[in-house]
C-alpha cells in the first residue's frame, strides 16, 4: 500500500519537499528554541501572512512578497530588541500582531479570504507544483549550506554571547544573518504546515531530541531524524485516511515527543545510557 | 619586564554613579594578580572594561597596543566570567564548550606578530601541540576534568562547569587570564584544588592571570600582586606587603564595613 501511494507525482513532490523542510525546520530550529526564541518561528509566520496578502493584493506570487515583508519584519525585530527596552517576547508580539493586522486589512480590502490564503494558512503540501518543489529545493539546499557553514560560530553565539564577542565574532552581524535565515525558514516551510503550525516543526522535534541527553552533533541528529520521519508518515497516514497533512505531521510529532517523554519517566531512556556506560567502563 | 596590561585612567559610570573611579592598573609579564574589594565594588565592572565589553573613559594597552591592534589581541584572553546561564537542558558535552575555545590559525599568527614587535614573547600553554583533539585533551587533563569529556554540560556541578570554561580559556593559549571569582559555589576543599590549578597554570606555563576573589586567605597565599579596589584602586603592589600592614588591612575592612551601611541603609 505504501508502495502504491509512492507511484503518484503529488506524493512523491509532497515528500521530497517535506524532507527537505524538514531538515531546515529541524536545523534551524535547534539554534532558535536554544536562544528562546521558540516564538520568533510563529511570529514570523504571522508577518508571512501579512506578506502574503499584500502579494494577492498586488498581483505578485505571494511567495516572494511574503520573503520579502517577513526579511523586513525580522530585521526590524532584531533592531527593536536591541535599541529599545522591549523584551525578547513582547517584541516578537509586536511584531506578530504588525504582521497580521496588515494581512487583515489587505485582505479584507481585496474582498475576503480566498482559498489560496486558506492553501497558506493551513499549508496544501499535496497540491504543490513542479516549480514549487523546485524552489523549495533550492533555497532548502541555500539554508542548509549557509549553517553548515555557519555553525560554529552560531553555536557559540548561541550559548555564549558574551564570550562570542570576546572572541572577535562580528555578533550583531551574525545575529542579523541569524534572523534573516530564520525567517527564510519560515516563509520555505509554510506549504508544508502553513503558516498557523509552523511553531510545532520548529520546536517539537528539537525538545524531544534534547532529551536524549547527547551532545550537540547527535541532538541535530535526533532531531533531523524526528523531523523527516514526522513528515514522511504524516504525509503518508493523510494520504491514507483523507485528512489534512499538516495537522497530520503535527500530530506525529506530538506523539513522538508524548512517546519519549514516558519512556524517560519510565526511565527507559536513562536505563539505555547508564547499560552503554557500564558497557564502556568494563571496555 | 613587559607590561601585559596597562590601564590608565579607566573610568565607568552607570546613570551619572560612577562604578569604577580613575583606576590605573599594570600587569607585568608572569604575574598572579589577586584583585580584592567588596561586593559592588567595580571588580567585575573593571574586567568587563578591560576586555571591551563595558563603555568606559580612559585607555586600554595591551603589550603596549590600542585601537584596532589592541582588538586583534582581545580574542587572546581568556575570561571566565562569574556567572553563565545558560539552558539547563542545552545539547553540549564538555568537549562541545572547550572546543569553542580554540582559535583560528590566522588569528594567532596575526597576534604573535604583534607580540614580537613589541619585543615580548608569548608563552604559549601548548605550544607544542598542534591538533585541535590533542590541545582539548590536554586543556582537561590540566584542570582535572578529562574523565567528563563527554558529559553534557547540564550535568556539571558548579565547580566543574568553572574548570569547563578555564579549560575553554587555556585551548587558546591565552596572553592573559582573567578570572573572575572563580571559586565562587566551590566547596573549601574544591576551591584549594582549584586554586593549585591556577597557580600551576601560572607557575609551569608563567601564564599571566589576574583574579578576584573574595577569600583573602587564598589570595594571600596565592597571589604574587594584589589590587584592592573599591571604586577606586587603593592599592597595588606587593601581596606580602599588604597583609603585613595593618594600617593597610584596617583601612580594607572599614571600607568594605562602608559599603555594607551603605548597602543597608539604602534597603
Amino acid at each position: 500500500m505504501v508502495l502504491e501511494a509512492l507511484t503518484y507525482g503529488f506524493v512523491q513532490k509532497a515528500i521530497i519537499s517535506g524532507i527537505a523542510v524538514a531538515i531546515i525546520c529541524s536545523f534551524m530550529g535547534t539554534f532558535l528554541v536554544l536562544r528562546r526564541y521558540a516564538l520568533f518561528g510563529d511570529g514570523i509566520a504571522h508577518v508571512a501572512f501579512g506578506g502574503i496578502a499584500v502579494g494577492l493584493f498586488l498581483g505578485v506570487f505571494p511567495f516572494w512578497s511574503a520573503f520579502a515583508v517577513c526579511i523586513g519584519g525580522a530585521l526590524g525585530l532584531q533592531k527593536l530588541r536591541h535599541s529599545t527596552k522591549i523584551s525578547g517576547d513582547a517584541a516578537v508580539a509586536v511584531v506578530l500582531v504588525s504582521g497580521l493586522a496588515l494581512g487583515v486589512i489587505l485582505v479584507s480590502t481585496s474582498g475576503g479570504f480566498s482559498v489560496d490564503l486558506f492553501s497558506f494558512l493551513f499549508g496544501s503540501i499535496l497540491l504543490i507544483s513542479n516549480d514549487e518543489t523546485l524552489m523549495i529545493l533550492g533555497i532548502s539546499a541555500a539554508i542548509i549550506a549557509t549553517l553548515v557553514v555557519l555553525r560554529k560560530p552560531f553555536f557559540q553565539l548561541t550559548f555564549d554571547e558574551e564570550q562570542a564577542r570576546l572572541a572577535g565574532l562580528p555578533v550583531t552581524l551574525l545575529n542579523y544573518a541569524f534572523v534573516v535565515l530564520a525567517s527564510i525558514t519560515v516563509v520555505t516551510s509554510m506549504r508544508l504546515v502553513g503558516i498557523l503550525l509552523i511553531s510545532a516543526l520548529i520546536v517539537l522535534p528539537n525538545i524531544t531530541a534534547m532529551m536524549f541527553g547527547k551532545g550537540f552533533k547527535k541532538t541535530l541528529g535526533i532531531s533531523m531524524l524526528i523531523s523527516v520521519s514526522s513528515v514522511i508518515s504524516g504525509i503518508l497516514l493523510s494520504y491514507y485516511y483523507n485528512i489534512a497533512p499538516s495537522g497530520t505531521i503535527v500530530v506525529v510529532a506530538v506523539v513522538i515527543l508524548i512517546g519519549v517523554l514516558l519512556a524517560k519517566s519510565a526511565g527507559l531512556i536513562s536505563r539505555i545510557e547508564m547499560r552503554k556506560h557500564s558497557q564502556l567502563s568494563h571496555d | 619586564m613587559t607590561n601585559v596590561l596597562e590601564v590608565e585612567n579607566l573610568s565607568v559610570s552607570f546613570d551619572g554613579h560612577l562604578a569604577v573611579d580613575n583606576v590605573n592598573l599594570k600587569v607585568e609579564e608572569g604575574d598572579l594578580l589577586g584583585l580584592i574589594g567588596p561586593n559592588g565594588s567595580g571588580k567585575t565592572t573593571l574586567f568587563r572594561a578591560i576586555l571591551g565589553l563595558q563603555a568606559h573613559s580612559g585607555k586600554v594597552k595591551l603589550f603596549g597596543y590600542e585601537g584596532s591592534d589592541l582588538r586583534t589581541l582581545i580574542p587572546l584572553i581568556g575570561y571566565v566570567p562569574q556567572r553563565v546561564s545558560f539552558e539547563p537542558n542545552f545539547p553540549a558535552t564538555v568537549y562541545d564548550i572547550v572546543s569553542m575555545g580554540i582559535i583560528s590559525e590566522k588569528k594567532i599568527v596575526k597576534g604573535a606578530k604583534l607580540i614580537q614587535q613589541c619585543g615580548c614573547c608569548w608563552n604559549m600553554v601548548y605550544k607544542n601541540i598542534k591538533n585541535k583533539d590533542d590541545k582539548i585533551t590536554q586543556a582537561l587533563k590540566t584542570v582535572g576534568l578529562e574523565s567528563l569529556r563527554n558529559r553534557r554540560i547540564g550535568n556539571l556541578s558548579g565547580g566543574e562547569l568553572r574548570r569547563v570554561f578555564i579549560a575553554r580559556c587555556l585551548v587558546k593559549d591565552p596572553l592573559l587570564l582573567i578570572l573572575d571569582e572563580p571559586a565562587t559555589s566551590v566547596d573549601v576543599e574544591s576551591s584549594y584544588k582549584f586554586y593549585e590549578a591556577i597557580k600551576r597554570v601560572n607557575e609551569e606555563y608563567k601564564v599571566t592571570i589576574m583574579w578576584s576573589s573574595h577569600d583573602l586567605e587564598a589570595v594571600s597565599k596565592y597571589a604574587t600582586k594584589l589590587a584592592c579596589i573599591n571604586k577606586k584602586l587603593f592599592y597595588h603592589g606587593d601581596t606580602k606587603k599588604f597583609f603585613s600592614d595593618k594600617d593597610l588591612l584596617k583601612t580594607y575592612s572599614e571600607s568594605q564595613m562602608q559599603l555594607h551601611m551603605r548597602e543597608h541603609n539604602t534597603d
